[in-house]
């Protein structure tokens, strides 16, 4: 947005840039209406300062055609009543985020996919951390560990799901068959709101963890090996080490996962989906809601019946913002780590 | 860099025109005289022998089979009629949903046009009613199977309550209503200290809306889910049962249920002719343990299915002759030996080759004659657009009842909440 207005900016009056080569874009002006004898060089020039926006350009088109696009056009499609199965298309303003607001199912879905996000991101990050920290020893095999923790994320998301939702199975799932034989009750992993955020969320951390433990690895290889051992010399243990040294240098990298968590956290879909086991329940997240997270909400009216794309994009748009002001919040708290 | 350039721009030009090309080949695909024609399925429906021997009276026509789960299947034909593109030539449209379609025919081939008009007597009249537009000028689809109901019993959970195992004294057991059947739930839950009766008071509560005259819908597609007495008799008959602690609990489809056939957790399920085989192929270990008795209540229809051909599709002759040709009565007979869907033609009910059939997976049941009775019974019930969305709505209800979420009154007053939005 910022980027689209520059001119009109009253802080920026309109005169000659004093170094023409240093802006590509008034050479490429410039070169229309050159004479004709200079064109070879200006040509040369024109490659020299050009080109470069040329072969980052296919990314910027593809961005707008698949990206800007379908983002302005899902806000259009969000101010009518747009339903797929007819061709009337009525103008309805602000009415979907009206009915959206206002529906508690909606309000329900935000508040098991914030529940869920917390449950799968805060264990996940800390353990990505310390299985991070375990890497940076002297192991053998090192390669083989390493290796190792990206493959849970490489296994496809609706196999992981599918596995995972027999596990947590209420009849003959693994996970209520171990708590029996250790003598506690089964439990009914499904039906249960608290119960099945746990599993959803289990399932995303099993499949993040070592991805994010990969990533903090490689910030951790950066921090400079004097820091470590001066702290050792100051007579700081390892766990010490790793959350007054390692964490505070790493922080750019813990910001950078704790967003991608988010945003990937508050979109998911093939878990809860799944684990509903298909049909209605997979789509309202259970009989009772109880684990509907919002892309969920929004597959319910948008691809189910009625087809509602109006108010299935208000959905969209809604959950944009969401994911923005959690983002902003998670960066804020964030960069409260201080380094010390 | 100044010499390349032109050729650059040749070679982009050059892979454009190739790629064009190449889709344009990819969508004729008529080079060799040869047509593919795309068929849509959710689960398998015992095409595959026919496709061959189809492919050798036609040599010309080749097949290619998607499938898919069965509400994706539904939604994304929903979607790609919507859009006009990516539907296959043949769809399979499940009953539940076929309304929903008669209400847009311009979005299908209509088989009057290309010869359907002069096989109207081959189908049961209702299942040829249900493909029909509103305004009879339009027929959408061909049937294929219908879903007579019958119930599902295991003989060694019966014997082990006292209760009779043989198949005519089971029936025996219900034949007046379902009050009997719960009465018989009552029985079995005293005799085998609260074992489970059935998989799912949802499947149980749909079986005896499907029996009554008047469903969720009446003609002119209004809701009467509240004013219709059969269904809050079937309410208050399941609410009843789920108190007595009779239903497992278990979601259709989910591995859950499916174990359930095998491990005998559960009595009895209502199986239209089509859950023959799922259990049949889910719970092998389990053969000689299953039976089927008749249905409580009367006959009633449980899913089937219709052949259609979206207006998308490019070959409308093709695909019309081999829909016929895969619906007559010699192919459906041939599809319900190899799978158990049972077919919606009449001339094949005196047929001995369909009668006659048993299964010995059921203890050599003969499901040709007792679904044969159970298709010849039934008394069509008008099926609104959203009829499938509305039942599993108070389906869920049902469910919230049943996992202790909500009394029946708090679950009814959401179920009615919840289905001001299908208006």
């Amino acid at each position: 947005m910022i980027q689209g207005r520059p001119g009109s900016s009253p802080g920026r009056p309109r005169r000659p840039v004093p170094d023409c080569e240093s802006d590509p874009m008034t050479i490429a002006a410039k070169g229309k209406g050159a004479p004709v004898k200079t064109a070879p060089l200006l040509r040369y020039r024109l490659d020299l300062k050009a080109s470069p926006y040329l072969y980052i350009a296919p990314f910027f088109a593809l961005f707008a055609v698949f990206g800007i696009f379908p983002l302005a056009y899902t806000a259009w499609v969000s101010t009518h009543e747009w339903s797929l199965l007819s061709d009337e298309r009525v103008f309805v303003g602000f009415g979907n985020y009206e009915t959206l607001l206002t529906d508690p199912y909606f309000w329900n879905a935000l508040g098991n996919t914030l529940s869920i996000l917390l449950l799968a991101t805060v264990p996940q990050l800390f353990a990505a951390l310390f299985l991070a920290h375990l890497l940076t020893t002297r192991l053998r095999g090192q390669t083989f560990w390493r290796m190792g923790m990206l493959l849970p994320n490489v296994a496809s998301v609706v196999a992981v799901a599918v596995i995972f939702s027999t596990m947590f199975g209420r009849d003959f799932g693994l996970i209520n068959w171990v708590l029996e034989s250790l003598g506690a009750g089964r439990i009914d992993w499904q039906t249960g709101k608290a119960s099945s955020h746990v599993a959803i969320a289990v399932m995303i951390a099993w499949k993040w963890t070592g991805y994010n433990a990969l990533i903090y690895l490689a910030a951790m290889q950066a921090v400079p090996r004097e820091v470590y051992e001066a702290a050792h010399l100051d007579g700081a243990s390892r766990l010490q080490q790793l959350f007054s040294v390692t964490v505070p240098m790493i922080r750019p990298t813990i910001v950078f996962t704790v967003i991608v968590s988010t945003i990937y956290g508050l979109q998911i879909f093939a878990e809860p989906q799944l684990f509903g086991g298909g049909g209605t329940n997979g789509i309202t997240g259970g009989a009772s809601r109880q684990f509907q997270t919002l892309t969920l909400y929004l597959y319910e009216h948008g691809f189910n019946r009625g087809f509602q794309f109006g108010y299935a994009s208000a959905v969209a748009w809604t959950m944009f913002a969401v994911i923005v002001i959690v983002a902003l919040l998670n960066y804020v708290f964030i960069r409260r780590i201080r380094s010390s | 860099m100044k010499t390349s350039r032109p050729s650059r721009a040749a070679l982009a030009v050059v892979a454009a025109a190739a790629l064009v090309a190449g889709s344009a080949a990819a969508c004729s695909g008529e080079d060799d005289g040869t047509i593919t024609l795309s068929v849509g399925l959710f689960g398998d429906f015992g095409f595959g022998p026919l496709y061959e021997e189809y492919s050798k009276l036609n040599p010309e026509i080749k097949f290619e089979e998607r499938i898919a789960e069965f509400s994706d299947h539904h939604t994304n034909l929903t979607t790609h009629l919507a859009t006009g593109s990516g539907a296959a030539d043949i769809e399979a449209v499940e009953v539940g949903f076929v309304s929903q379609y008669t209400a847009q025919p311009d979005r299908f081939h209509n088989l009057l046009d290309l010869g359907a008009d002069e096989l109207e007597g081959q189908w049961l009249d209702w299942k040829w009613q249900q493909a029909l537009s509103a305004d009879g000028e339009s027929l959408i689809g061909l049937g294929t199977d219908v879903g007579g109901m019958a119930m599902c019993y295991r003989t060694d959970l019966f014997e082990a309550a006292g209760l009779p195992t043989e198949r005519d004294a089971v029936s025996a057991l219900w034949a007046e209503s379902w009050d009997d059947y719960v009465a018989v739930g009552h029985q079995y839950a005293e005799a085998t200290d609260g074992a489970y009766f059935f998989e799912s008071s949802g499947n149980m509560f749909r079986a005896m809306v499907e029996q009554a005259p008047e469903g969720v819908y009446d003609r002119d597609n209004e809701l009467i889910v509240e004013s219709n007495p059969a269904i809050s008799e079937a309410w208050d008959l399941s609410v009843e049962a789920i108190e007595a602690g009779m239903s497992n609990r278990l979601g259709a489809w989910t591995p859950e249920w499916n174990a359930g056939f095998n491990e005998g957790t559960f009595a009895t399920i209502i199986c239209p002719a089509w859950m023959t085989s799922y259990i049949e192929t889910n719970a092998p270990d389990a053969s000689g343990l299953w039976d089927i008795a008749t249905v409580p209540g009367g006959a009633g229809n449980m899913g089937g299915s219709h052949l259609v051909l979206p207006e998308q599709g490019d070959h409308p002759e093709e695909a019309y002759a081999f829909i016929e040709w895969l619906t007559a009565p010699e192919q459906q007979l041939k599809v319900f030996e190899a799978t158990g869907n049972f077919p919606s033609t009449p001339s094949l009910y005196e047929d001995e080759a369909l009668t006659g059939l048993t299964k010995a997976y059921f203890n050599e049941a003969p499901v040709g004659e007792i679904f044969t009775a159970a298709a010849q019974a039934v008394q069509p019930q008008y099926q609104g657009p959203l009829q499938g969305d509305v039942l599993a709505t108070i389906g869920q209800g049902l469910g919230r009842i049943e996992d202790g979420s909500q009394t029946p009154e708090e679950a009814w007053a959401q179920v009615l909440n919840d289905l001001e939005s299908f208006k």
